[in-house]
């Protein structure tokens, strides 16, 4: 069984009670479930489905479309390798070769030891620091081919386990709206125009 | 060399260790725009803004402040979507504003909210800016317990959430409605314009304005200088600074704020200050002005200002500040596979030329690539590419419906057209050319006009 | 949808040269459709919201900045738009797509069902390159997959249009088939294990323009050119939508929604599509049977009709016709149920006939209510009041409609039930009630409150609101069998009483039920809407006789039958044991009959009790019309012969007549029409040459609108007269005066006056007639001239009519709605029991169901469901095995705990696989009460 924890559905709750309508929560519930098991199990799209209001398939039907909601597991960390145009000018493509043949898998493969898996990604915004990876989403810059057997002897070693949080894992700090400060949701239905609008009303155009 | 002292008016902590705290952020005049604002009608800050002429950062270029005002009056409630989206290849500048200034960006925003008279924002972060996503966390938590952000801020009757929004991995998000279907939790697929410009119609059917980050981070310097000064900066339609990333077989590369509109691209490629040349001394081959969607530039075009018109005349576009640079040793049918394979796998899917279109460019590429090619397949690709962006013009005609398609197109053309020769040589036999082409970048020998599909 | 803006106003625009009208609004697709030309397309469809996907209808549109390439399927038409449909870029762009297209599609065309009537195809043949410059391997995926019982999907040959998936959420609300992945990988497909159960998945099959999604049962059956197409009516219940059968030697192999406006805009459900096939079951009877001891063995015909002629003779000599009692009908065609009526009313001369099973509503109610149309009821902004089943599971393209109207059209949802139902998402107001008692909330409701105790405050208020705003539209059925129809009829008759403008859609399912009493398959009935009272001299005079009392109703005879006053039992398609709400009675009555005659087209638990078996043919197997809920007669289709010798139902009227030493004279389904148009009152003027004349492709409403006034006949001539078929039943004059038996000149007076309600003054005249029409039920002596007069009035400027000639004016009037005068007292539930609800599925252990081999698997098991709060209080554990008892009988069941189910009721579920509320329900008591007990 895979579904939201006990912990996690109240986070789930807290997150939907942000935005106006339900299925806009979708996402971050399924970053959610992804960082709770590693991957977005079946049962979880379930549980989501519940949650917001709509089928599983319409569940399926967001995750499939983003890259970074994996539906089988992954290893506990995911180095993925920017071989688009700034970091392929710059060697990215012998890089992604080299990290091949190091971990001994081709890209989108994980190693035998379940730990690292390997993905050969678009642009990652770091292109000034080609070539670039990301391990969990946390950037590696200028990445020669001993700073990749360094940084997976470090992942092998334990060593980066408080840098790196595991596969699912993304921002370590939420968002929290305390209630005494919340404006509150906008709802679509009824809105009315704002007080700080209504309270200063702009002078008249023909005024001079 | 133009290299101008204009100030730095995004990047002014970016060198601040703790510049992405509230401390330091308030201990250098953070949230004093904010505090001025209250003081100020919304009608009033609009038109600042609208005075500062600061032109869209996230790559159409649309002036802000008129942008804004296309919002229907008296349709409640609106909604202020921030567009950090950045996937762009190329395009880094939006990570950094948020990593390193998150609170210039929250500011920015309350004060469009303000403005605008939006009832809530959404701050939309790349799925993969993990950093980015904690670093605005951690600044709204700041925000919210010192009462800039909320219920009643500061004591005024003005009150807003922000929340943070964040992605899962999709280019195509990036595009303002895609990037409102996946705010209300749909596949990131762009939505048909006309009846939906999201000002009119946007999240949940209500009047949003989507900007930039970059585009909103300026909006403090520009309430507190006013926008005369901001406008004073640069030339013709592009006013103010703007951050350029230079990367690629530069010297230096990096994101470096430079005035709009008079600095030139071989300041940006030569200048110690930034680019600081070619790697190695050799010779420029390419590069791509605004982002990987952009059609190439040459040497020939290397002394065009950083200016909006004058870019868009010569036939390519700023978008979204990226610099690509390719030196003579560059592999173009190498570099052109990668550009269109980008496209191919961030087609979102929904229009047939773009869906089927992109991914058999990429086929034929790879074949070529590997020594497969055909004498025939040049003329294919430019058919291909024609039947996406008919003509292949610039502006891009198009036969989907948002740009993306076409954008697959540019690097094909900007590549197969200046470097016919190297494309052939891959192929082993010239092909002769039999596709008109409009377009300026593409080729700065003179264009061959013969009839389409001949 | 594309907004439908009913401004007559039009606006022109160019294409390729040509001026063309437009409606504002409409969108540059359809406008270039109307005026001839084709824009290819494939994502766009008429009935759903454009999503210009495809691309394919790209046309060049200036509106005056230049022509750009945009898809016409999603510009809505402006003045002075210059669209170009046939330039270079435009042929250059349709052509470059569908490359496209064909880049990732598979030409397994000779192997594909849709190979042959393939849109991608044909616009590949018209529009298309010819030759292929892809020599890349194509996209693969995993080949055919079952999402469904009924529909099958191959998704390599899926082209992306976002029709299927669509349809599932705008149209049907199961958004269970979705896009999945992204760019080219993108997929149609469902989640793991939740496949597509849906009961429109069909129209996903009949919408894909490739072969991506094939129906299961009509896989590798048939080439399409081997097909034969024959429009026809789909009888599976009472909407009856259009649909088109394909049939090949002798087989029908496949039935698709033909798109008329008014009813199923090329909709149908899974149970209408798929059914047919029960008609070529090998189970299917081929010849008559006669009882020979405990033996039904096959005789021939002669032998059979002989046996069931002097069964009714004999009946006839011992107790008179009061001894003959018919039972069904709602299978007939109208031709065949006018033969039948004939028959028994006219040359048996007995009213103990009723079309209905003790599950509808009385004739009289249902045929003297101000009828509405579909269209009437989903009207823009209109409210509908829900006192009916769950239409998806028993209407389901009702349901639909109602769907479109709430979420497009603004319509207001008011749902009166014991329970929740498919129909309670799609209300404003879903308001509870104990069974048997919606007359309580009805009746505040319309006093403006306050809220019954318990009741949801805001609904009841928003229920009120739209009561008071209108035009209301009320649904009435039988959600439940196991209540008396009593509740209903109250319910009905407070709202007509209580509203300006009301109007009613009888929720009756059966196929042609409608149909059947509108012949006067009902007792205290004849053909056309009329009272036996009223008719009586006038069909006297056309058939030579007719009874003098009226009859008994279902409950009635099977009553009789049982105390043994029912000599000779016909069965006409009845199969009372399975249907009938009191399976104890029913059962009884079949063994009490002296002897019992079915006339059908399988041996079912009551005709397989029967002394003589007629074999009947089936659907597809007659040809005639048949007549839907609004009263729109539409034709069937004959699109195979029978099955044997089987013969139709009413080819076996005319052979029993003629044993019974008299002629009907119906000679074919012509004349049949010809005498039902020339003596039914409410089919004046709808001639043979009408129904099947093109105008009337959509089916024509009864009574015509002629009957009432020529200006009320819409701009195609046809009949929709829905809104003038209300003052028939009533509207025109308020009940109240009916009620109180007013003189027919003072109601003439006072309408004429009034000009009706709906203020109208050209209506006046019309109304008048009908009133003093209605009138004439409770005041006979209504002068013959001033009728003339008033007919002479309906007769006026129907020149531009391409309609028959008006009634004559001595026809009978039609029956108009009585209120009961006493309504039937409830009794009020003890503390130990609890009040029983039955529901309907779609799905159910019905013949046709159980005989069609696709639908078999899909009935489901019916488990009681009771809220948990009343299960501890009565200390029962859910979940496990329940003993419910009724004062009739006793079941055991498992039971769920469902807090939807309101304190003091038990739902069970109606004719599903599992336990049988027809063991409880006594059809002579308004409501059945039960007790639960845990059994050990
Ligand atoms: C394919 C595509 C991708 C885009 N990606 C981004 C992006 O990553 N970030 C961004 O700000 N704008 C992006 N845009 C532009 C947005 O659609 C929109 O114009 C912009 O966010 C508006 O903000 P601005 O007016 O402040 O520039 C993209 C547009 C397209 C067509
Ligand atoms: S052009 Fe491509 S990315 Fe843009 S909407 Fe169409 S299919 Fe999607
Ligand atoms: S029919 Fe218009 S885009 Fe498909």
């Amino acid at each position: 069984m895979a579904r939201l924890t006990e912990a996690n559905e109240l986070v789930a709750r807290e997150i939907i009670g942000r935005y106006p309508r339900p299925k806009s929560a979708l996402i971050p519930l399924l970053h959610l479930a992804q960082e709770q098991d590693g991957w977005v199990t079946d049962d979880a799209m379930e549980h989501i489905a519940e949650l917001v209001g709509v089928t599983a398939a319409e569940v399926l039907g967001t995750c499939s479309f983003y890259e970074m909601f994996k539906r089988e597991p992954v290893g506990t960390y995911l180095v993925n390798i920017c071989t688009n145009i700034s970091c392929q000018l710059l060697g990215a493509e012998e890089l992604l070769h080299h990290a091949e043949a190091t971990l001994g898998v081709k890209a989108g493969g994980t190693t035998r030891d379940g730990l690292i898996t390997l993905e050969d990604v678009e642009c990652i915004a770091a292109c000034t620091e080609a070539p670039c990876l990301q391990v969990n989403y946390r950037y590696r810059y200028k990445v020669a081919p001993e700073d990749f057997d360094r940084l997976v002897d470090d992942l092998r070693s334990g060593a980066l386990v408080d840098e790196v949080p595991p596969h699912g894992t993304l921002h370590r700090t939420r968002q929290r709206i305390p209630t005494d400060r919340a404006a509150g949701a906008a709802s679509p239905v009824g809105g009315r125009e704002p007080a700080w609008i209504a309270s200063r009303p702009a002078p008249a155009k023909d005024t001079p | 060399m133009t290299v101008t002292d204009a100030p730095r008016i995004i990047t002014s902590r970016f060198d601040v260790a703790d510049g992405f705290t509230i401390d330091r952020y308030e201990a250098t005049g953070g949230y004093t725009a904010l505090r001025r604002v209250l003081s100020m009608r919304p009608d009033e800050v609009a038109a600042e803004v609208k005075a500062a002429s600061l032109l869209g950062r996230g790559g159409a270029g649309f002036p802000a402040g008129v942008k804004w005002g296309f919002c229907p009056p008296g349709v409640w409630p609106r909604y202020l979507v921030v567009n950090g989206d950045e996937s762009e290849p190329g395009t880094y500048k939006d990570r950094l504003l948020m990593e390193k200034d998150p609170h210039q960006l929250i500011e920015g925003v309350l004060i469009a909210c303000y403005a605008i008279g939006c009832a809530q924002a959404f701050l939309y972060v790349r799925g993969e800016m993990a950093l980015a996503q904690e670093r605005i966390a951690q600044a709204l938590n700041e925000a919210y317990a010192r009462g800039y952000v909320g219920r009643g801020i500061l004591g005024s009757d003005f009150s807003v959430d922000v929340v943070l929004h964040w992605g899962a991995g999709a280019y195509i998000v990036g595009e303002e409605t895609a990037l409102i279907e996946s705010l209300e939790g749909n596949r990131g697929m762009p939505r048909l314009k006309p009846p939906f410009f999201p000002a009119a119609k946007g999240l949940y059917l209500q009047p949003t304005v989507v900007n930039n980050v970059e585009t909103l981070a300026n909006l403090p310097w520009i309430v507190g200088h006013g926008g005369a000064a901001f406008a004073a900066l640069g030339a013709e339609t592009s006013r103010g600074t703007r951050l350029f990333a230079v990367s690629g077989h530069v010297k230096r590369p990096g994101v470096y704020e430079v005035e709009f509109g008079v600095t030139t691209f071989r300041d940006l490629l030569y200048s110690p200050l930034y680019g600081g040349g070619i790697r190695g001394g050799r010779a420029l081959k390419a590069f791509i002005p605004g982002g990987a969607s952009a059609p190439w530039f040459f040497e020939e075009h290397v002394d065009l200002p950083l200016e909006a018109g004058a870019v868009g005349k010569a036939g390519s576009m700023l978008g979204s500040g990226a610099v690509v640079v390719m030196d003579e040793t560059t592999d173009v049918v190498k570099a052109a596979l990668r550009l269109v394979r980008f496209f191919a796998r961030e087609s979102c899917g929904k229009c047939t030329p773009c869906r089927e279109g992109t991914g058999w460019l990429e086929k034929i590429l790879q074949r070529i690539d590997s020594g497969l090619g055909r004498p025939s397949d040049l003329d294919l690709l430019l058919d291909i590419c024609d039947n996406i962006s008919p003509s292949i013009t610039w502006p891009p005609k198009q036969t989907t419906i948002c740009p993306l398609g076409p954008s697959a197109v540019s690097p094909i053309a900007s590549a197969v057209l200046r470097f016919r020769d190297e494309f052939e040589a891959r192929i082993g036999a010239p092909a002769p050319v039999t596709v008109a082409v409009h377009g300026v970048a593409y080729n700065s020998k003179p264009p061959v006009e013969e009839p389409v599909g001949a | 949808m594309p907004e439908a803006t009913n401004a007559t106003d039009t606006l022109t625009i160019t294409v390729d040269g040509k001026e063309i009208e437009a409606r504002p609004g409409e969108l540059l697709i359809d406008a270039a459709e109307r005026v001839g030309i084709y824009i290819p397309r494939f994502c766009y469809h008429p009935r759903m919201r454009p999503v210009g996907m495809c691309r394919m209808c790209l046309v060049e549109i200036d509106t005056g900045r230049g022509a750009a390439l945009q898809p016409a399927c999603m510009a809505p038409v402006a003045p002075g738009m210059n669209v170009t449909t046939d330039s270079r870029p435009v042929v250059k762009a349709q052509d470059g797509v569908l490359e496209f297209l064909l880049v990732n599609h598979p030409l397994d065309c000779p192997v594909c069902d849709k190979g042959g009537e393939c849109p991608l195809q044909d616009q590949t043949m018209a529009y298309g390159p010819g030759e292929s410059r892809m020599i890349e391997e194509k996209r693969h995926f995993e080949k055919p997959i079952p999402i469904s019982d009924l529909v099958t999907l191959d998704r390599e040959r899926c082209i992306l249009c976002d029709r299927c998936t669509r349809f599932a959420k705008e149209v049907a609300g199961d958004p269970l088939i979705h896009f999945l992945d992204r760019g080219g990988q993108t997929q149609v497909n469902t989640f793991p294990d939740h496949p597509f159960a849906s009961y429109f998945s069909g129209n996903t099959v009949q919408i894909c323009p490739v072969g991506a999604l094939t129906a299961t049962p009509y896989r590798f059956r048939a080439r399409p050119w081997d097909l034969q197409q024959t429009e026809s009516t789909c009888t599976s219940c009472s909407v009856g939508c259009r649909v088109v059968v394909d049939s090949s030697r002798n087989r029908m192999l496949r039935m698709n929604g033909v798109d008329i406006d008014p009813v199923n805009w090329s909709w149908l459900c899974d149970k209408g599509r798929f059914d047919f096939q029960a008609f070529e079951s090998d189970d299917r009877l081929h010849g008559p049977l006669v009882r020979r001891g405990s033996e039904l063995v096959p005789v021939r015909w002669s032998e059979a009709l002989n046996e069931a002629a002097s069964a009714i003779r004999e009946g006839l000599d011992r107790s008179g016709p009061a001894g003959v009692a018919v039972l069904g009908g709602a299978r007939l065609t109208n031709e065949a149920a006018y033969a039948w009526a004939k028959l028994t009313k006219g040359v048996i001369g007995t009213d103990h006939v009723d079309c209905q099973l003790g599950d509808g509503l009385p004739a009289e109610v249902v045929l003297g209510l101000p009828r509405a149309t579909i269209d009437q009821a989903c009207a823009r902004g209109g409210t509908v009041v829900l006192l009916a089943p769950d239409l998806k599971e028993e209407l389901p393209v009702l349901y639909l409609r109602l769907r479109h109207a709430v979420l497009e059209d603004a319509a207001t949802v008011i749902e009166l039930a014991p329970a929740a139902t498919t129909s309670t998402e799609l209300a404003a107001a879903s308001l509870r009630h104990r069974p048997g008692e919606q007359v309580t909330v009805v009746r505040a409701l319309l006093d403006g409150g306050p809220a019954p105790q318990g009741a949801d405050e805001d609904g009841f208020r928003r229920a009120a609101e739209a009561l008071r705003r209108g035009p209301v539209t009320v649904v009435i059925g039988r959600s439940s069998v196991a209540e008396g129809a009593g509740a209903v009829v109250d319910a009905a008759a407070a709202l007509l009483a209580g509203l300006d403008e009301v109007r009613f859609l009888p929720a009756l399912r059966r196929g042609n039920v409608h149909g059947a009493l509108d012949m006067g398959l009902a007792p205290g009935v004849l053909p056309g809407r009329t009272a036996l009272a009223d008719g009586r001299d006038w069909f006297a005079g056309e058939w030579g006789a007719v009874p003098v009392e009226p009859g008994l109703d279902a409950t009635g005879i099977l009553r009789a039958a049982a105390d043994g006053r029912i000599d000779t039992l016909v069965l006409l398609g009845a199969d009372p044991i399975a249907d009938f709400p009191d399976h104890v009675l029913a059962e009884r009555a079949l063994a009490g009959a002296r002897t019992v005659i079915a006339l059908d087209t399988f041996l079912t638990a009551s005709s397989s009790q029967a002394d003589v078996v007629l074999a009947a043919a089936g659907y597809g197997e007659v040809d005639g019309t048949t007549t839907n809920l609004e009263g729109r007669v539409s034709t069937l289709g004959r699109i195979v012969t029978p099955p044997g010798t089987a013969r139709s139902d009413w080819h076996l009227a005319g052979d029993l007549a003629r044993r019974l030493g008299a002629d009907l004279g119906l000679e074919s389904v012509e004349a049949t029409w010809a005498e039902i148009e020339r003596v039914a009152p409410s089919h004046a003027g709808v001639t043979w040459e009408l129904l099947t004349s093109p105008e009337a492709s959509d089916g024509v409403v009864v009574p015509l609108p002629s009957r009432l006034s020529a200006t009320e006949v819409d701009v195609e001539g046809n009949a929709l007269g829905g809104s003038d078929v209300s003052v028939v039943g009533g509207a025109g004059v308020p009940a109240a005066d009916v009620q109180h038996g007013q003189a027919a000149a003072a109601a003439v007076a006072s309408v004429a006056a009034e000009g009706g309600p709906q203020g109208e003054a050209g209506k006046a005249e019309s109304h008048a007639h009908e009133s003093a029409a209605a009138a004439h039920e409770d005041s006979t002596d209504v002068s013959a001239e001033e009728r003339g007069h008033d007919d002479a009035g309906g007769v006026e400027g129907q020149d531009d009519v391409p309609v028959a000639e008006p009634p004559p004016g001595d026809r009978p009037s039609l029956l108009r709605f009585a209120p009961p005068a006493a309504e039937p007292s409830v009794p009020p539930v003890d503390r130990y029991s609890l009040r029983l609800f039955t529901t309907r599925k779609l799905y159910d252990r019905g013949t046709l169901n159980q005989q069609a081999r696709a639908l078999r698997g899909l009935a489901g098991r019916s488990t009681a469901r009771v809220n948990p709060i009343e299960l501890a209080r009565l200390g029962v554990e859910p979940g496990g095995a329940l003993k419910i008892s009724s004062a009739r009988g006793s079941l055991v069941t498992a039971t769920l705990a469902d807090p939807d189910v309101p304190r003091g009721a038990i739902v069970l579920g109606w004719n599903l696989d599992g336990p049988d509320p027809g063991d409880l329900i006594d059809a002579e008591a308004p409501v059945t009460d039960v007790r639960v007990e845990t059994t050990s």
